[in-house]
């Protein structure tokens, strides 16, 4: 955290200010180590098995903070005698398909549910990231429950759960991560003795936690803990991903994914969603429990906002012109798709995948490959010059005079050049005015998008044609100003907002939203944030002028509210579990919930309340109900939905891996993304014996001195300077093994690339003692590229592309190589050295590791 | 007892010594490194507020500074120190890991000898390996009489212990500043707020403050031959701003402010941290007795501060000056009694 985000990381320094003591796991020792009391050197790729030997240590001391789990969670909801875990099916949860490599979610399901929710075959949820629509909300599950409170009934939750991780010993986790008992003991009792009715404790990941092929299930892992715990929806808890970027939060509210539109509702699938109503019916999913419910006043409204006056009820607003999806869409698929040719242009903006993105040689060659590329960036980065300058020219597998795409690159406003808001972590959306004029040609991107689309529909106009419509019936009229002729950000927000269509008054928030075409808002969960018609993300009042949860400090979705399911900081009679850690209360006499933030849950529903069997929308929910974007009110501990690979998360191995997984047979993931594609390869892992040829395990992240593809910082002097050179971290150990010395060169290879790297050697690294063998993990900085004042190999090139199978994130922070002392080939002498290290780890085009591992190859029996 | 108003040595106000009648409240730096997270965004703000060149695109080994000195072109400059040794109450790092020997030393030793041009003199001068191993391998035994044996207590067979400190450096703003002292020209002078600041349009670059400094600050720029250092951001404090290394700190590693409340914050933090069970942190350049009449810029240290390359007991260079002086006037004196017994002798 202080490498990558130090200005985060002074609220840490804050906490430890006042005592708090700092626990820091990762492969490498780094600036966050150096200020962490306790460091924990971790095999990259293990975090399951360390969570889960944390789960366990607490189910089997009884930690959890029971009054909380018994009564918020589904700890004592009863699963389906069909169920079988993954404890019992060596690594594989009932119902896997290995023919589709996805599962059929039916036996996972609560008792008595089994024909009624769940999908029968998860491998289309995979291919749209299906999982990332429950940013907002969970997944739709009758709200009908068996339950026994006891938790003895040998299927609730709570005891699948103890038994799922009952192998997950401190032994299990020296044996798995590397990490010696005694500290793995440290970190568990110092998390359990800091939560529960007095304390709570906060879990914060950075994005580099999901980059891998069970990334979704990391942080389930952790939320299940916190859920244990008690550490949800209370003051000083909670689950935080610090995201890569200012705003990326944002990029996901109002998407800049294939698969969602605005507010996390989904992106319509051409086969399962022919009509408005199929469409509606497939998010809110009649009789559902929750706030979920009202989904069709959401839609209606955003392709309001859409396409204005031309959308109304009589024609399902429009509905026909959406986009549809077909199938994967996705960042990976599309660079595959335009390596076959069958993707004709492209638009790049604030992205640099030439060097960012997992398997840079496939990102190239595809780019290599289109008729027309956009390029909107603040400098002239890899992505706009790889046919010119990148490594394939000089392999021979690029010729720039025979490159056929045709590159548009247009200068781009920095954030001080253009006004708007960022959406934080905390899902806090502050505005930001424009410090400057952005130089020559450079604009901002919502000049850009506007005034494209105004061209276009200038260009289409008076055109005839079924097809253009969709373009000119958009609701594309927005006030400029300026010698530039810049949109209106406010304009944007207060439709983004919501207002009355009649009289364009904004919208309080969503609460106001129509289903008959009377309001229009172009993203529900925002809506409030131009309540009043005042730009509330603008709002700046000090902390010191208002209580400590600074709510009149800009604005956050939903509602303004800055913990969510915060009606969980009240135990179930609506007291504050403590005097310490009061936020949310039920008022008696005023018959309502207050506090010091706003309550998520309905204001005036007394704690007491039990709704009518069978009721369904927000009314369904108890009174005691907290998680209520959840169909049964509860925080999930086990997921009978909407994670698409278990209900439970298990440890695999990552899918390049020196170690055997010694837990189950089944190695990896079963149901990860894969690609089989000539382009793409995966190096061999036990059992197949080939691993011998990648011995080493790599990892890459960032360095405070740069920032992501390098595009902002290997650009910019004073950056630059700081780290001006591609290095590769090693441990005098590995350094010894391999003949490395200090300042001097090394390659990496892998089945799809070999890059370079100056040596340091540290005693920052450390192997690892795995199941009596000794690990080597060596640490790369992924910012370089051949552009920019210092350049450098990429270490995303050494990548292949395999994804987390619900959120399509690619397995980019571990993988297997070989290190070798010296510079590495140039020219045509490079692809051959690539080229006999498949031949010797046996990869070939047709060649696939087994989806499912095979009988025989018992766990562990490889090293 | 007030010392001498034209002391060259000792505690002082030194605004008010240097002819500001109405000085303001004597403005400065505390660096706290026990919160230092190693960003180096003090580095990258001061050279974007003050316009200060490039300092050299090399990778310089030395863990992760790749700065490598207070140069006239590098007015902060974030040391790291990689070292097998404890640090605080800490679990030691790699406790239970299959590790050998430490690296520290002989990374530390290769990393002293690249050196590329930084386009200042006399700017990052090679280091000795010897020295540079020696420091990265923590304190020495030096032969007292102790309860280990010799070389025991060192930590080097096997790296269990590992800490990884970082500091950020900056101008000491002395109370005697030898630097002001010698210069000819008058181009460094005192301000208001107690600081020593070059004017480059005086500055003749004839190189004495140079040879001056007690710290190794001060530096000259290759293609202008002047003298270039941290200025306290002059320009912000004058208009009640914080200098930008202080203000882009996220961890408020980096405090400004007056340096009597400074050094009051200061000894507050040191007790916390001896409380703590961190006896080993210290305050370096806050005694107004030390040799150079105290820093204006002082700092929290975790260790001895040769082990971040500071002197350990830094004295203003012209604090003998007198003596000097005084001394060269009794030898010409004496000179010249000899000459007039010669002369007087030879008449007799």
């Amino acid at each position: 955290m202080a490498e990558a985000h130090p200005v985060g990381f002074q609220w840490v320094m804050e906490a430890k200010l006042r005592g708090a003591k700092v626990f820091h796991v990762d492969p490498r020792f780094t600036r966050t180590s150096a200020l962490a009391d306790t460091y924990l050197p971790i095999r990259a790729g293990t975090d399951i098995a360390l969570l889960g030997g944390v789960v366990r240590y607490i189910l089997e001391n009884e930690l959890d903070f029971r009054e909380y789990v018994l009564a918020y969670t589904n700890a004592a909801t009863i699963v389906s005698e069909e169920f079988v875990d993954a404890e019992d099916g060596d690594g594989i949860f009932s119902g896997f398909n290995p023919e589709t490599g996805a599962y059929d979610q039916t036996s996972w399901q609560y008792a008595g549910q089994e024909g009624h929710s769940g999908s029968m075959d998860t491998s289309s949820e995979r291919d749209t990231a299906a999982g990332l629509r429950h940013e907002s909300h969970g997944a739709p599950i009758p709200g009908q429950v068996l339950r026994d409170a006891s938790l003895q009934h040998p299927r609730c939750v709570y005891q699948i759960l103890k038994r799922h991780y009952a192998r997950y010993t401190p032994e299990m986790v020296e044996r798995v991560c590397g990490i010696p008992q005694e500290k793995f003991l440290e970190l568990a009792r110092a998390w359990t003795e800091n939560s529960g009715r007095e304390r709570t404790g906060a879990l914060v990941y950075s994005v580099g936690w999901t980059q891998h092929s069970v990334g979704v299930q990391y942080i389930r892992t952790g939320a299940i803990i916190q859920t244990l715990l008690g550490n949800m929806g209370r003051p000083g808890g909670g689950v935080m991903a610090l995201r890569g970027h200012a705003s990326i939060q944002g990029s996901t509210d109002i998407p800049t994914l294939f698969n969602l539109l605005p507010g996390y509702l989904p992106m319509p699938q051409h086969d399962k969603h022919p009509t408005f109503g199929a469409w509606v019916d497939s998010i809110h999913h009649p009789g559902q429990k929750g706030y979920w419910a009202n989904a069709r006043a959401y839609c209606a409204s955003l392709l309001k906002a859409y396409w204005g006056d031309a959308a109304t009820p009589e024609n399902d607003f429009c509905y026909g012109y959406m986009p549809r999806m077909t199938g994967d869409h996705g960042t990976y698929q599309q660079v595959l798709n335009m390596i076959d040719g069958k993707v004709k242009g492209y638009f790049l903006l604030g992205q640099n995948p030439a060097v960012g993105s997992a398997h840079g040689r496939a990102q190239r060659l595809g780019m290599a490959n289109l008729d027309w590329l956009v390029v909107r960036d603040l400098f002239m980065i890899e992505s706009a010059t790889f046919w010119r300058n990148g490594p394939e020219v000089e392999t021979g597998e690029i010729v720039p005079e025979q490159c056929r795409t045709e590159v548009f690159f247009l200068p781009a406003a920095s954030h001080v050049e253009k006004e708007g808001t960022f959406t934080q972590t905390q899902r806090m959306l502050q505005w930001r005015e424009k410090a400057v004029e952005p130089p020559g040609d450079a604009r901002s991107e919502l000049w850009f998008f506007y005034h494209l689309g105004r061209k276009l529909r200038e260009k289409l106009a008076g055109s005839d044609k079924p097809r253009d419509r969709a373009l000119l019936d958009l609701a594309w009229d927005y006030p400029t100003h300026g010698p530039l002729a810049e949109p209106s950000a406010e304009a944007v927000l207060r439709e983004i907002n919501g207002f009355e269509v009649a009289t364009g008054r904004p919208l309080g928030g969503f609460a106001e939203a129509k289903d008959d075409g009377s309001t229009a808002m172009g993203c529900w969960i925002y809506s409030g944030v131009y309540a009043d018609g005042v730009n509330q993300a603008n709002r700046r009042k000090p902390r010191h002028e208002q209580n400590w949860v600074a709510g009149e400090w800009g604005w956050a979705w939903p509602a303004n509210r800055r913990t969510l399911y915060n009606r969980a900081s009240a135990d179930p009679d609506g007291r504050p579990w403590s005097e310490r850690k009061k936020y949310i209360w039920w008022d008696e006499e005023k018959g309502e919930w207050t506090g010091y933030d706003v309550p998520d849950f309905e204001k005036t529903k007394p704690p007491s309340y039990r709704p009518e069997p069978g009721t369904s929308g927000p009314a369904g929910l108890a009174g005691d109900d907290p998680f209520v974007m959840q169909a049964d009110g509860k925080a999930w501990l086990y997921a009978p939905t909407g994670v698409v690979d278990g209900p439970l998360p298990t440890h695999y191995e990552p899918v390049e891996s020196p170690m055997r997984n010694p837990l189950y047979r089944q190695q990896a993931n079963p149901a990860r993304k894969m690609y089989p594609h000539p382009v793409n390869s995966v190096n061999p892992s036990p059992p197949e014996d080939q691993w011998r040829v990648f011995p080493y395990v790599f990892t890459v992240s960032r360095l405070t001195e740069h920032h992501t593809a390098g595009g902002m910082s290997r650009m910019v002097r004073p950056l630059a300077e700081l780290q001006p050179e591609m290095f590769v971290e090693v441990s005098p150990e590995l350094a010894a093994e391999v003949g490395l010395t200090h300042l001097g060169w090394a390659h990496l290879v892998t089945g799809r690339a070999v890059i370079e790297a100056k040596v340091l050697v540290t005693d920052r690294l450390t192997p690892l003692r795995v199941e009596g063998r000794i690990i080597h993990q060596v640490w790369l900085p992924y910012h370089f590229g051949f552009e920019g004042m210092v350049t450098g190999d990429s270490a995303n090139d050494l990548f292949g592309i395999i994804l987390d199978p619900n959120v399509l994130i690619q397995e980019s922070k571990v993988g297997t190589c070989d290190v070798q002392p010296g510079r590495r080939p140039t020219g045509a002498a490079l692809r051959e050295m690539v080229e006999d290290y498949r031949r010797r780890a046996g990869i070939t085009p047709q060649r696939h590791a087994p989806v499912v591992t095979p009988p025989g190859s018992g766990a562990s029996d490889a090293s | 007892m007030l010392p001498d108003p034209n002391s060259l040595a000792g505690p002082l106000d030194p605004a008010p010594e240097a002819g500001w009648p109405e000085a303001p409240p004597r403005m400065g730096f505390f660096t706290d490194t026990s919160v230092c997270i190693g960003c180096k965004a003090c580095e990258v703000a001061c050279k974007e507020w003050n316009d200060v060149p490039a300092s050299g695109m090399d990778l310089l080994g030395m863990s992760y500074d790749n700065t490598g000195a207070l140069t006239a072109n590098s007015w902060r400059h974030v040391a790291f120190v990689e070292q097998p040794r404890p640090a605080g109450h800490r679990t030691p790092p790699f406790a239970g890991n299959p590790t050998g020997g430490t690296t520290s030393p002989s990374s530390a030793a290769v990393g002293a000898t690249t050196r590329d041009p930084v386009g200042t003199e006399p700017g990052v001068p090679t280091g000795s390996p010897e020295a540079a191993a020696r420091m990265a391998a923590g304190p020495e035994f030096l032969g007292m009489p102790g309860g280990q044996p010799p070389g025991r207590a060192t930590g080097a067979e096997t790296r269990s212990d590992f800490r990884w400190l970082m500091m950020s450096d900056v101008c000491k703003h002395c109370t005697h500043a030898a630097c002001l002292d010698v210069c000819p020209t008058g181009s460094l002078f005192r301000t208001e707020f107690g600081t020593v600041v070059v004017q480059e349009d005086i500055c003749n670059g004839c190189g004495y403050c140079i040879s001056a400094c007690p710290y190794g600050v001060i530096d000259r720029r290759e293609d202008d031959g002047r003298a270039w250092k941290c200025t306290l951001c002059y320009d912000r404090i004058g208009a009640g701003k914080t200098p930008a290394c202080a203000q882009a700190c996220p961890t408020e590693s980096i405090q400004y402010g007056p340096l009597e409340e400074l050094r009051e914050r200061a000894a507050a933090r040191v007790a916390t941290l001896h409380e703590r069970g961190v006896p080993e942190a210290r305050l370096y350049g806050h005694d107004p007795n030390d040799g150079v009449g105290g820093d204006g810029a002082f700092f929290l240290l975790l260790d001895e501060p040769e082990v971040y390359g500071l002197p350990p007991d830094p004295v203003v260079t012209t604090r003998d000056l007198p003596k000097m002086w005084k001394q060269a006037g009794l030898a010409a004196l004496a000179m010249a009694a000899a000459a007039v017994a010669v002369f007087v002798g030879g008449s007799s």
